[in-house]
């Protein structure tokens, strides 16, 4: 668990149209990197490539290499469904089974690895992740019930309890507090600082507090107009890029000084 | 005193609402009434023509009316569960493809053929089952009584001209087809991104993907979407008629020449002849159909709404 990331080259496209440009990168394994950076300028597109959820989009492709621990994930013989099986991914809005309880919810991965795991490994499962993102006390009397009659903020640890419950070597998050108040923000903030002693973790927000709080290194993506592709502008340990960072464009950002 | 005037006060006190708000309203209330007020009139006409049935003596229907309608329920009943039965997996499959699987291009070709199945008349099924589907079913009921006749739906002997409930329900069964793919394919272009999302990077393949998140969310609609067949099927009159050699048998036996008819080609068949007391037996087996109908609608509904907590509907 807890793998690097690395990417060379990195050109991600929708279509015709090249969205993610040259990007170079390298994430250690067991810190959270947050990325940071305008609207529209690639974050997200960045995420995705990552696990390969990118390719779903009819005529999304991605040239240059993409490793995790020096394994090529875009090699010719590289299943995009075994990608996914390692880095784990956490969206912007609560997305769990509304057909699922709440105890299906956490072992749906699962259930896709390992058919035949027996009743007490999945047991064992379900409470080892849903204690793994602080949310057992809440719903250990009702994990019958179905998982969309949790809170939004219950939800997005349910969605985390369900992408650490197969135990992957990368969790990538993609705004996953923007659709939460404070409260359940700060929550999942103490969550991510826990799960970092085992996970590699990739943060995308649009928070500069919640990137300064949460990531030992951070990521400055920048687009230089529409129709441009976006670029990686800087990656530095957090501390660095928020009090002296080398480029001029992320001074102004971070500094709120952004055109 | 006081109390009452300030009663009326506030009832008079209505809140304000615009005038094509209440044309709306009033139009939507006026159609919701004249639907009543119709399958009343429908009930009632068949309660009042039936009852004479109900109540005639037995010298003047020999047998008592649930001998000679039992044989027609069994029938129709038989005919449209065969027809769900092979109809329902294979329009799930078909809108899958459709939804999930298809190129956009083939996907939108393959719709607009689907719903073009649906405008078949029936009287074409019918033609085409009698005059196609009949004799070439002809060898396919001997292979299966010949090597699969210990089950009783295959035991045989296999009808020589073909008009079979086996046909039937393989008929029924592209008649219905194409709703129930429709109603199925449209819920499941609904399925939220969002869930598909979280199943693919969980590590699913397309396949399982669909298990779960595209199928528990089109759940509902499929159910829908057979009921609506199985309804159509219930009620299929023309094609029926012209395909089924009928004996009255009540049997499972799919592909012999004993056939038990249907309640609905069964009043197509007898009512131009019909006089007196058979009409009003006639009318009693349509009443029979009727609530048949109703209780499938009733099934479906409670089916549909029995697991709503987990429809994702909130
Ligand atoms: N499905 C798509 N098809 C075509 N272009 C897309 C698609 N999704 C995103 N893009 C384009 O790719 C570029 C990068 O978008 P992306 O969503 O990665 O930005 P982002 O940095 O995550 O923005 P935000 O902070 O608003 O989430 C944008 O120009 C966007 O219009
Ligand atoms: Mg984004």
């Amino acid at each position: 668990m807890g793998k690097s990331v690395e990417a060379k080259d990195l050109n991600i496209y929708y279509g015709s149209f090249l969205a993610v440009e040259g990007v170079n990168m390298t994430i250690k394994p067991k810190t959270v990197t947050a990325l940071i950076g305008p609207s529209g300028c690639g974050k997200s597109t960045f995420l995705r490539s990552i696990n390969r959820m990118h390719e779903n989009i009819p005529g999304a492709r991605v040239e240059g290499r993409l490793e995790l621990d020096g394994q090529d994930l875009y090699g010719a013989n590289v299943d995009p469904v075994g990608v996914r099986r390692q880095i784990g991914m956490v969206f912007q809005r609560p997305n769990p089974f509304p057909t699922m309880s709440i105890y299906d919810n956490v072992i749906a991965g699962m259930k896709l690895n390992n058919k035949k795991a027996s009743k007490s490994e999945l047991d064992d499962t379900v409470e080892r992740s849903l204690r793994g993102a602080n949310l057992w006390n809440e719903v250990k009397d009702r994990l019958e019930k179905p998982g969309s009659g949790l809170s939004g903020g219950q939800q997005q640890r349910l969605c985390i309890a369900r992408a650490i419950a197969v135990r992957p070597d990368v969790l990538l998050m993609d705004e996953p507090c923007s659709a939460l108040d404070p409260i359940s923000t700060l929550a999942i903030e103490d969550l991510i600082n826990e799960l970092k002693n085992d996970y590699t973790i990739v943060i995308v927000t649009h928070n500069m507090q919640q990137a300064a709080r949460v990531s030992d290194f951070t990521g400055f993506f920048n687009i230089e107009g529409t129709g441009k592709p976006g670029k990686l502008v800087e990656l530095d340990e957090t501390k660095t890029i928020f009090s002296q960072p080398k480029q001029k464009a992320t001074e102004d950002y971070v500094s709120g000084r952004f055109g | 005193m006081t109390t009452t005037e300030v009663k009326s006060e506030q009832k008079a006190a209505k809140p304000v609402t615009q005038l094509g708000d209440r044309i709306f309203a009033g139009s939507a209330k006026g159609a919701g009434i004249a639907i009543l007020v119709v399958l009343a009139g429908v009930a009632s006409f068949l309660l009042i023509e039936a009852f004479p049935a109900v109540t005639a003596p037995e010298s003047e229907l020999p047998g008592g009316l649930v001998a000679y309608v039992g044989p027609l329920i069994f029938g129709t009943l038989l005919g449209a569960v065969i027809a769900l039965v092979v109809a329902t997996p294979a329009a799930v499959a078909v809108a899958l493809f459709i939804s999930h699987y298809a190129p956009r291009r083939l996907s939108q070709g393959l719709s607009y053929i689907v719903d073009l199945l649906a405008a078949v008349p029936s009287i074409v099924y019918g033609l085409w089952g009698a005059w196609t589907l009949a004799p070439l079913s002809v060898p396919l009921s001997n292979w299966l009584t010949d090597n699969l006749g210990w089950i009783p739906l295959f035991a045989g002997p296999a009808s020589t001209t073909g008009r079979t409930m086996m046909v039937v329900g393989l008929v029924l069964a592209v008649m219905i087809l194409p709703i129930i793919t429709a109603v199925a394919r449209e819920v499941f272009l609904q399925t939220p991104s969002l869930h598909e999302e979280a199943a693919l990077a969980l590590g699913a393949t397309r396949w399982e993907m669909i298990r779960m998140a595209v199928l528990p969310f089109g759940r509902s609609g499929i159910i829908s979407g057979a009921m609506l067949g199985l309804g159509r099927a219930l009620g299929e009159t023309m094609a029926v008629a012209m395909i089924l050699s009928v004996s009255g048998a009540v049997t499972f036996n799919l592909i012999s020449s004993e056939n038990p008819g249907t309640i609905a080609a069964n009043i197509a068949l007898q009512f131009p002849e019909a006089s007196g007391i058979t009409v009003n037996v006639l009318i009693a087996s349509g009443l029979v159909l009727f609530v048949i109908t109703l209780l499938v609608n009733m099934l479906a509904r409670y089916i549909v709404e029995r697991r709503r907590d987990f429809s994702g509907a909130n």
